[in-house]
């Protein structure tokens, strides 16, 4: 069972969205508000982060420990920018992307099951929209 | 101790949140990615459905993603409960009610429509995809902020987002 791995690190990732409150409506609020800098510094500093190991461990050729690593590039698409877009109007309002929603209900907010079940019913929407939406 | 107590600055948790990008590709050797652990929920939740998109979807070999999000509420409640020396408030008063629950309802529907539509979030796009170099996701994370300034300060005092904290 390599992929129990995964597990301490998404308890590690949990940590960090808690303790550097990015998991915080307050916070993204203040981002879209030009407020503070808190959230696009997080941002840019994981990305630099992430940019040199990703390419370094591909550079390399590097495996992983369950093998070979497996690269998947997404496409550009209509749903690229609309969906991006119904996505940014939800993440304002709710205060939460994916992650943070998964760490405001492990926190014990308990509206924050209003917000997970609402992202579940609206993957389940674009399930049933699928077929007939641009892509 | 007060440094793990307070709230952690953007130059320890940015740093330790690119760092789940290479933790994953050397272990489990999966990109980092959020939102598609939705699309596993939905394809598990309900087995016999007849959407193309979730019965061509064989959820078991995505069982480390579930685990990583099931992760994620395990360590929040580690952070939130053990690790802070004030209660952490991850969400607004008025944000209670009748009334905050269908706004987060409806904010999720729009969070978990547009992410499966847009193929990613931030996590998928905007950390893991430009770390891969690849163009798409910055215009995915271009529209994401287009959306959420769209509504903050073109749309103001829309019933669902709020007053202003």
């Amino acid at each position: 069972m390599k992929a129990l791995s995964a597990l301490p690190i998404g308890v590690f990732f949990g940590i960090v969205l808690v303790k550097s409150e990015v998991a915080s409506w307050f916070r993204i609020q203040a981002m879209f508000r030009f407020q503070e800098a808190h959230m696009y510094l997080v941002m840019s500093a994981a990305v630099v982060v992430g940019l040199i190991s990703v390419q370094i461990i591909r550079r390399l050729g590097i495996v992983s420990l369950a093998g070979p690593i497996s690269y998947e590039n997404k496409d550009f698409t209509w749903g690229t920018v609309i969906g991006g877009a119904i996505f940014g109007i939800g993440w304002a309002i709710t205060g939460a992307c994916p992650g943070p929603v998964y760490a405001q209900v492990g926190s014990g907010e308990a509206m924050a099951l209003a917000t997970f079940a609402g992202v579940f019913s609206g993957a389940y929407l674009y399930a049933w929209l699928q077929p007939r939406l641009p892509h | 101790m007060k440094i793990v107590l307070s709230p952690w600055p953007w130059y320890v948790a940015g740093p330790m949140i690119g760092l789940v990008v290479p933790l994953l590709l050397l272990t489990v050797g999966k990109p980092f990615g959020i939102s598609s652990s939705f699309r596993h929920l939905c394809s598990l939740a309900l087995p016999g459905s007849r959407l193309h998109y979730l019965n061509q979807h064989d959820w078991r070999r995505e069982t480390w993603n579930l685990l990583f999000v099931g992760g994620i509420a395990i360590g929040a409640a580690l952070g939130a409960q053990f690790h802070s020396a004030e209660p952490v408030l991850l969400l607004p008063d008025h944000y209670s009610g009748l009334s905050g629950i269908v706004r987060l309802f409806l904010g999720g529907l729009l969070v978990g429509f547009g992410t499966r539509y847009a193929d990613g979030c931030t996590s998928g796009h905007s950390i893991m995809g430009i770390s891969s170099l690849n163009w798409p996701s910055l215009v995915a994370t271009l529209s994401f902020f287009a959306g959420g300034l769209l509504v903050i300060h073109v749309v103001p005092g829309l019933w669902v987002v709020g007053s202003a904290p």
